[in-house]
């Protein structure tokens, strides 16, 4: 059983915040972006947040180092479009093993600094694995709906290439995140399993997916539970929700999964909906106290935040999270038997 | 999930929580919903039109690449109930692994299909390979076995694994097809022990297919074909933990062919018996499937000797009586002895019945025995009319069949035409010309079609000038047709000024012709008392289609007319001073008393419940299908003035067949709607904090920000000491109370039935037309029903564990109320604005309201919604001068406005 496993069955485990909402923060430009080594890269890279990695190095540590500080267990690599299909936005695809390698290195020496300083509390490294610009069981041609942008096989393929790189540089865990379209997800996982078995390797796997709609669905259209039943071949350390809502309507998608999976439950919701501007304003006690709904029902193993959150609102999480067991092994039959 | 009578030992698997125990471990699949099997599961069906090699219609699309039609098919599997639908594309002549794709792709934009699990079927692995990238949910691949060796088996199987799918493993190795007990046995032990030790396949996950094989062949080894599968089936559930056994049941009966009632009982008995032995799955035609119980005594005992093997002579006693039951199945047939009738009374027939599938061929015979063709609509078909106009008149045909003898009219009319026209011959004299419109700012147009239908099968000529139509219009197209008569329609208050407004048009530009009244809000007394004064000539009041034709007749009538003119203004002029009369009775008080004698709830003990979910919400991604249960039938029969209870209306002696025969027509209609996706349900909702301000006012906050205020209205009738003077405002917490309240609103839509009523009509057929836009009413009704439990028991949650029925809903015993703005408790309509602001309704939905604040698509409703368990329904009633010029200053319009909108409710007129 590695670390984390540990750790889990233990203590609720807190995952950070956002990186783009601590980035904008340093207001960084054009140049500050290209730094020198792309000073004439032919291509616009504003925006390019994973590329800070190589340019400002800096910055991504000390945003990974805020969020050490104020309770997080697992800080998640600045590689969210670190594949071949997010990166074709910037002409960058050659430089996805780099810049996934250095990011899972920076967030390393972050985290080897802070289990030093404090042995009893590990600190871990997730791989974030984004979903692409592109979905594989949608059309985005309204004319033609069986027409698609991307393949499964050019999906897993940009995949296992961002999964070798965070894992040499020193992930200790996979992060699928933001999953809008499960037939990503699952090339995700397909792309992990070969790495695995040809490096012969075992690493624990965290999948999250995101639900956009009140009615319950995922954007490719499945319920919470047919998202569940669609991920769970492969044995995932967790499963859970993050971004599209705040804490409160992740509620009961939450609460639709826990009671059907033997997998760790993890949210990491957003700082609530955004308002007309586009920013989330949800405050760090607001956040708190939705986020201790789930705490008091014993429904999570590992909390975080998505959009909008920062070292603030993980703070105010973390020591929530402090106070609670994490949500048991209820296994499913053993709770129902018991009840008889 | 899983069962707790399950006695299956507890084994031991491994997660991140290290050992535990867990039980008996059951197949979940998904499409864009779960399919979960397990103890209590029923039968699981598998559609297989879909598949190349059991469809020739399907081979045939695909071969031709109608991909839409092919989508039909699929879609009607799923209407039709299967669970799984299995896709097959092996046929020499197309490219499978494209074909496979492209169907794939097709199906996941359709939710109603992709909802439920996919079987990708094929003998070739690249097709299977190629399937399994496309699908997002957990899929079923049919199938794999060992014939090829026990390498390529495992290696399949460990990518099957990988892209996340169930497998069916065919009974088969390397020495060839199991059609034996043992060889049955033998070959799925090997087959389990293979998948669940060496690849770490899901036991779960395995489903077997243990070869369904004729029986009766006449040939001494198929004897024991069925019993030896039932049998290995018991063993397989027996001794492999957790797998599922599956099959193709049609191959049983193979050998009769052609003999339908004798398959039928096979089928049945089959499958008892090897459901009993643990079949949970298979391939079954539902078409070719006879109730057990059901299988005659005799046949059932020849069957059950043949599948269980109970005598050496049993197949030839099947055969023997099989000749006995061969066409014993007796079709459904209709009478067509009315065909041999004479020409005039099968054109009768046609019409009165409202048949129309020869009425092209009888109106040809009576054209060509006709001197000129024009005599065969004013003949044959005037004759025909005349006796459902009398069978109309004296109740004993209704609505629905007269608007479908309209149908039937029409064909036979628009058939003569060309022939008419062609003769340059004159045109049928009408009796009259009618123009009828919906007035301005009006979408609402069920009622104005009906009468019109109606007028037009008795001879009337109709210029028909839709919904929403500018009173100019009206006025022009009145005189350039010059009609006779002019019919107005509308259904939201603020229509019933247009109408004075166009008696007073008419009589400023010296009109003559009558001037008819019709729709829901409109009554008798607004007519006597609002339009008959503006009008000289005639007004008249007709609520009732039924009642058009007489009234329109004795208006256009020469001789009689003027009399009853005469008598209808008098009538009115009566009515008009008695109701004027009846008005002053009744008193009423300031407003500001009327506010000291607000409903009162105790804020300190009531229960205030904080939603689950504040802030607003879409719904996309809704299946008609789950409205169907919410669909209150009552009105739907009132449209079609059918009166009556449902579902006693059915029975009904007068109108019960009438009602059956409209009631199955509606359910065709919607079957075709639900399958097609012809109609589609739009809604936003928003839950907010909110307070009562200055007594009547609702102030909605986000996070103690003001972010929209409703007005409410004051009931000001003067009434008994103790009888509260009720707004909707008193149901939330006032802000002196320093409690924060809760309240919402919400907005759903029906779109496409516009379209949908053109497409019937345009094809002459008003019955479906009409019917498309009483059942898009119907639809939107039953969405914010839905949607209200939806609020109720999740998203606000205050009533998460109701559990109310069909008609309880309809009766509304449910907790917290749902008032919609131009609905008596809140009759203004202005407050619809104030909500499309709120949720932003027109961009989310594209629902728009127009210039009277009608909400188009017309299928749509918008309201409030309170969840306070004292919140109740209640009327506002009249209401006097001194609240019109405190709700005009609140809401910050001048009073001449205020006064135009609640114009209905203004005590003093």
């Amino acid at each position: 059983m590695s670390n984390i496993q540990q750790a889990l069955q233990e203590r609720i485990l807190v995952l950070d915040g956002a990186m783009g909402t601590m980035l904008q923060a340093y207001k960084f430009t054009e140049a500050d972006f290209r730094g020198g080594r792309f000073k004439d890269y032919p291509t616009p890279l504003q925006g390019n947040n994973d590329l800070l990695s190589i340019t400002q190095p800096e910055a991504i540590k000390e945003i990974h180092a805020k969020y050490f500080e104020v309770g997080a267990d697992i800080v998640e690599t600045n590689t969210f479009s670190g594949t071949t299909i997010a990166m074709a936005d910037y002409q960058m695809e050659d430089l996805v093993y780099e810049l996934n390698y250095q990011s899972a290195k920076i967030a390393r020496e972050v985290a080897d600094e802070f289990t030093a300083k404090e042995p009893h509390k590990p600190r871990f490294v997730a791989g974030s694995i984004g979903p692409t610009n592109r979905t594989a069981s949608m059309s985005p041609d309204v004319n033609d709906p069986g027409y698609r942008a991307v393949t499964f096989d050019e999906l897993r393929k940009a995949y296992k290439q961002q999964v070798e790189a965070l894992i040499d540089g020193g992930s200790d865990l996979l992060l699928v995140e933001t999953v809008f379209d499960t037939l990503n997800a699952k090339a995700a996982l397909f792309a992990i399993e070969e790495v695995k078995d040809e490096r012969g390797i075992d690493i624990p796997i965290m999948l999250s997916g995101t639900i956009t709609d009140a009615s319950g669905r995922t954007l490719s259209g499945q319920t919470a539970e047919a998202f569940l039943i669609s991920v769970s071949h492969i044995p995932l350390l967790s499963v859970g929700f993050n971004c599209a809502l705040g804490a409160n309507l992740l509620q009961p998608h939450l609460e639709a999964i826990a009671s059907k999976t033997d997998f760790a439950i993890s949210a990491h919701p957003n700082a609530g909906l955004p308002n007309a501007f586009g920013e989330y304003d949800e405050t760090p006690e607001e956040m708190g106290a939705q986020i201790e709904e789930y705490l008091k029902k014993n429904l999570i193993n590992i909390i975080g935040g998505c959009c909008g959150t920062s070292p603030e609102h993980i703070k105010v999480i973390a020591d929530l999270a402090s106070k609670y067991k994490p949500r048991q092994a209820v296994t499913l039959s053993a709770v129902e038997g018991s009840n008889e | 999930m899983r069962n707790k009578n399950d006695k299956d030992p507890i084994k031991k698997v491994s997660s991140f929580w290290g050992e535990v125990g867990v039980g008996k471990k059951y197949m979940r699949l998904s499409g864009l919903e779960p399919l979960v099997l397990n103890e209590n599961s029923n039968f699981i069906n598998v559609g297989e039109r879909t598949n190349v090699a059991g469809s020739r219609k399907f081979l045939r699309l695909i071969k031709e690449e109608k991909f839409d039609e092919a989508l039909d098919i699929a879609r009607h599997q799923v209407d039709g109930g299967a669970q799984i639908i299995d896709i097959n594309m092996d046929d020499g002549l197309i490219d499978g692994k494209e074909s496979m794709v492209r169907f794939l792709n097709l199906i996941a934009a359709e939710p109603d299909i992709c909802r439920v699990p996919i079987m990708i079927d094929s003998s070739k692995w690249e097709i299977i390979e190629a399937g399994l990238q496309v699908v997002q949910g957990k899929s079923v691949v049919n199938s794999i076995s060992l014939k090829e060796g026990e390498e390529k088996f495992i290696w399949e199987a460990k990518q099957i694994k990988r892209y996340g799918a169930a497998v069916v493993v065919m009974a088969f190795d390397e020495v060839g097809q199991a059609d034996n007990y043992e060889r049955r046995i033998e070959i799925s032990k090997r087959s389990y022990d293979v998948l669940v030790n060496k690849v770490g396949f899901p036991s779960e996950d395995i489903i077997f297919d243990l070869n369904i094989f004729p029986v009766a062949t006449g040939m001494e080894e198929h004897r024991r074909n069925a019993i030896d599968f039932i049998e290995a089936t018991r063993w397989v559930r027996e001794n492999l933990p957790n797998v599922s056994v599956s099959g193709g049941v049609s191959n049983v009966s193979f050998s009769f062919r052609g003999n339908d009632g004798v398959r039928e009982a096979m089928h049945s008995v089959f499958l008892y018996y090897a459901i009993q032995a643990g079949m949970n799955m298979g391939i079954v035609n539902p078409a070719l499937l006879e109730v057990y119980d059901d299988i005659p005594k005799d046949l059932l005992e020849h069957v059950e000797d043949v599948i269980l093997d109970r005598r050496d002579d049993a197949t030839e006693r099947l055969l023997d009586f099989a000749e006995t039951v061969k066409g014993s199945k007796v079709e459904k047939t209709v009478d067509l002895s009315w065909r041999e009738n004479s020409l005039q009374e099968r054109i009768t027939h046609a019409l009165v019945k409202g048949i129309d599938a020869y009425i092209i061929e009888d109106v040809e015979q009576a054209r060509q025995e006709a001197e000129k063709p024009i005599d065969v609509i004013e003949g044959h078909l005037m004759i025909g009319m005349n006796v459902v106009g009398d069978l109309f008149g004296a109740g004993k045909m209704f609505l629905p069949q007269v608007v479908k003898s309209a149908r039937v009219m029409k064909k036979a009319v628009g058939y003569l035409n060309p022939f008419i026209e062609a003769e340059k011959g004159e045109k049928q004299e009408a009796l009259g010309k009618v123009l009828m419109a919906t007035v301005k700012g009006d979408v609402h147009d069920i009622g104005k079609n009906i009468v019109s239908v109606v007028l037009g099968c008795n001879n009337y000529e109709i210029v028909d000038l839709g919904v929403m139509v500018p009173p100019e219009k009206i006025i022009s197209e009145a005189k350039e047709h010059n009609v006779d008569a002019i019919g107005l329609s509308g259904l939201i208050t603020p229509s019933l000024d247009e109408m004075v407004y166009l008696a007073k048009e008419m009589e400023r530009q010296n009109f003559s012709v009558p001037l008819l009244i019709g729709g829901a809000t409109t009554s008798k007394a607004h007519t006597a008392v609002k339009i008959d004064p503006q009008y000289k000539n005639a007004v008249v009041h007709v609520n009732d289609a039924s009642r058009a034709v007489t009234v329109v007749g004795d208006l256009l009538n020469k001789k009689t007319s003027h009399e009853y003119v005469a008598k209808l203004k008098k009538d009115y002029d009566e009515f008009r001073e008695k109701f004027l009369k009846r008005g002053k009775e009744k008193s009423y008080i300031p407003i500001e008393e009327a506010r000291n004698k607000k409903y009162s709830i105790d804020w300190e003990t009531s229960e205030i419940v904080k939603p689950n979910e504040l802030g607003i919400q879409k719904l996309k991604q809704l299946s008609l299908k789950e409205l169907l249960p919410f669909i209150d039938w009552k009105p739907f029969f009132i449209s079609w003035d059918l009166h009556g209870k449902f579902p006693e209306i059915l029975t009904d002696e007068v109108v019960g067949e009438q009602a059956t025969q409209l009631y199955e027509d509606a359910q065709a209609m919607i079957k075709q709607i639900v399958a097609k996706q012809l109609l589609k349900p739009k809604a936003v909702f928003g839950l907010f904090e909110a307070n009562t301000i200055n007594d009547d006012d609702i102030s909605i906050q986000k996070k103690g920000r003001e972010i929209a205020v409703f007005r409410t209205l004051r009931q000001q009738l003067k009434k008994r000491e103790g009888i509260p003077n009720i707004a909707l405002s008193d149901f939330i917490a006032p802000k002196e109370t320093g409690k924060t309240d809760y309240m919402g609103a919400f907005c759903v839509g029906i779109f496409g039935a516009q379209e949908l009523a053109t497409y019937y009509k345009e094809k002459e057929d008003d019955y479906n037309s009409i019917m498309a836009q009483a059942i898009a009413d119907r639809f939107a009704e039953a969405f914010a029903e839905y949607l209200h439990k939806q609020v109720r028991t999740k998203h606000w949650g205050y009533a998460s564990d109701e559990n109310l029925s069909n008609e309880e809903l309809i009766k509304e015993t449910y907790k917290g109320i749902r008032p919609a703005p131009g609905y008596p408790a809140c009759p203004d309509h202005l407050e619809k604005e104030t909500i499309w602001e709120l949720l932003d309704v027109e961009k989310l939905i594209g629902v728009t309201l127009t210039e009277s604040l009608a909400m188009w698509p017309a299928a749509a409703v918008s309201g409030y919604y309170f969840g306070n368990p004292e919140a109740k329904y209640f009327g506002l009633g009249k209401i006097t001068d001194d609240q019109v010029t405190d709700y005009a200053t609140r809401k910050g319009i001048g009073k001449d406005k205020a006064r135009k909108w609640l114009h209905p409710n203004l005590a003093e007129e």
